[in-house]
């Protein structure tokens, strides 16, 4: 099942909705993961005559689906730090009309988002999903490193090695959550790891 | 009156002091003996003599050692000190509003020199006699933003107006009560405000921001806010958090006194006049528990207050392992006498603890 409802949290946490098809000058469609899994249920042959896909599988094996709607462009590459500059110039080449279709992980959903905004893309033609994965994308508050895929709280930074809790206050120009020092005023004193959503 | 400036610190040895002078206009922030969040604004058009109301940005004993503590936390920390492409306008605007009201208000200390647009600014405190031109950033050593508010006591966050909407979009950040800069930069009102209890939920920050989009040029607002911190530290950033929260535990029955802090946040709002931005000055004023007790009245009712107030705001205050000690010291302060409405101290009418 890769649908999940996140519990409601405070006015910075991003709520994401259920991609919709738009008519639009052109389609570009970001996904990671499960993610396509929601672009595979708002195609139509008429959206993918101007589509650009671009997949990040994250070892989940839909790329052959997503080859088969037959899309005007497609891609799939192995992290999204390899996509960026072709996000990028996705973004910086768009047309007045495009439609953003954003899906996946919060960390993918975030970083697209972040890079659309910079190139101006304004946010009533970005439409957003969550898939799959519930882990998040974690910048530590004390070394600003950012750590993927954050499944548990609390975790261990992989830049500074603090234990730090995850926060729900978010950032959008961070594409992060942020997480803070656990046993700041009691060192060594972590709770056990238990799932962010447990 | 002329100011002598303290030599103090506010890290490491913690040499901060207040003068009896500090102490008697330090702006207490209950005006009853109990507190709940409220949007409890009014205007910023003076006040009492000598009172932290007076001027539009109060200039005290400890402005000297303050813009020293500042200068040291941005070379340790640049990212403190942000202003987004668009908001360069805003900081001018700031500029101009500092300098004019502190060379006016200040006449003593501070100088400005128009001519057109070149000017010549004299900080007398720090040393500083600057000739530049207004709107070239090439003529100034910093953007006019940090170079202003390297100037000015407490954080500076410069809001822009769009959308019905404030945005954290330029700040100077460096004696914060724990919130980062860096990351809540670009955030709209209820999103940096998020992580706040029980004010959502009280629509406090709807009203906040309705009162706040309105404030019109020439007509400042203000208010307090406040919690607690341990030693006289000014720079309580979530960045650092990792190192000073450990302090929190060396407070102790025999130290409280001396060790724990009031902190009060004097809040202010003014309107920018080229770019329609919003300043809001926070400015810290600390307090220890010993120098407040010097007035009966703020005994009383710090005591009441702390006393009564919900958990959830213990907690966010960052006090809640603490309260029972700090309840103890308190109480002994606390002999059940009514007190006088407003925050002023009263020193003439309020009757002494009675023992």
């Amino acid at each position: 099942m890769s649908k999940f409802t996140f519990p409601t949290s405070i006015r910075s946490r991003p709520v994401y909705g259920t991609l919709e098809e738009r008519d639009g000058s052109a389609h570009l469609l970001i996904a990671d993961a499960h993610g396509a899994e929601a672009i595979l249920d708002v195609a139509t042959p008429l959206m993918m005559e101007k589509a650009h896909i671009i997949y990040i599988p994250k070892g989940e094996a839909f790329e052959d689906k997503l080859r088969a709607l037959n899309p005007a462009s497609f891609y799939a590459g192995p992290t999204y730090a390899a996509a960026e500059a072709r996000i990028h110039k996705a973004f910086v080449d768009a047309k007045m009309g495009l439609q953003v279709y954003l899906t996946g992980t919060e960390g993918l959903i975030g970083q697209a988002q972040y890079a659309a905004m910079e190139a101006g893309i304004p946010h009533t033609a970005i439409q957003t999903e969550h898939r799959g994965s519930t882990a998040r994308r974690m910048q530590c508050v004390h070394c600003k490193g950012i750590t993927e895929d954050v499944e548990t709280d609390p975790f261990v930074c992989s830049h500074c090695g603090l234990n730090l809790f995850v926060r729900d206050h978010y950032s959008r120009r961070r594409a992060a959550y942020q997480g803070v020092c656990i046993d700041a005023e009691d060192p060594g004193n972590v709770p056990q790891a238990k799932g962010i959503y447990e | 009156m002329t100011i002598q400036f303290n030599d103090e610190t506010f890290r490491d040895d913690y040499s901060f002091y207040n003068s009896e002078r500090a102490i008697k206009r330090f702006p207490f922030p209950f005006h009853e003996d109990n507190y709940m969040y409220s949007v409890n604004m009014e205007q910023h058009r003076g006040g009492p003599v000598d009172s932290v109301y007076e001027k539009r940005f109060d200039v005290d004993e400890h402005y000297v050692s303050e813009m020293r503590d500042r200068a040291e936390v941005l070379a340790d920390d640049p990212l403190r000190c942000q202003s987004l492409p668009h908001m360069t306008l805003a900081g001018w605007d700031l500029l101009e509003l500092i300098m004019v009201s502190k060379s006016e208000d200040y006449p003593d200390l501070f100088e400005l020199h128009r001519d057109g647009d070149n000017w010549r600014w004299v900080n007398k405190p720090l040393g500083i006699d600057d000739s530049f031109v207004f709107l070239d950033e090439t003529t100034l050593p910093y953007g006019p933003m940090e170079y202003i508010t390297r100037q000015a006591q407490g954080d500076f966050c410069v809001l822009d107006q769009r959308d019905d909407n404030l945005w954290m979009d330029a700040g100077t950040v460096t004696t914060q009560a724990d919130w980062s800069l860096d990351f809540d930069i670009g955030m709209n009102f209820f999103e940096w405000h998020a992580p706040v209890p029980l004010a959502h939920e009280k629509g406090i920050f709807v009203r906040a921001l309705k009162f706040l989009l309105n404030i019109q040029q020439g007509a400042p607002a203000r208010r307090l806010n406040w919690t607690m911190t341990v030693n006289p530290l000014l720079d309580t950033s979530p960045e650092n958090y990792h190192k000073w929260g450990i302090q929190k535990t060396t407070v102790t029955p025999e130290n409280i006194g001396s060790k724990q802090h009031l902190r009060v946040e004097l809040q202010t709002f003014f309107r920018l006049p080229r770019s329609n931005a919003l300043v809001f000055p926070i400015r810290c004023y600390l307090c220890s528990f010993q120098d407040l007790m010097t007035a009966p009245k703020w005994g009383r009712r710090l005591h009441r207050v702390i006393r009564d107030l919900p958990e959830e705001l213990a907690t966010y205050k960052g006090f809640i392992d603490n309260r029972p000690m700090i309840l103890d010291y308190l109480s002994k302060f606390d002999d059940g006498l009514p007190t006088s409405d407003g925050i002023w101290p009263d020193l003439e009418t309020e009757p002494a603890l009675k023992t």
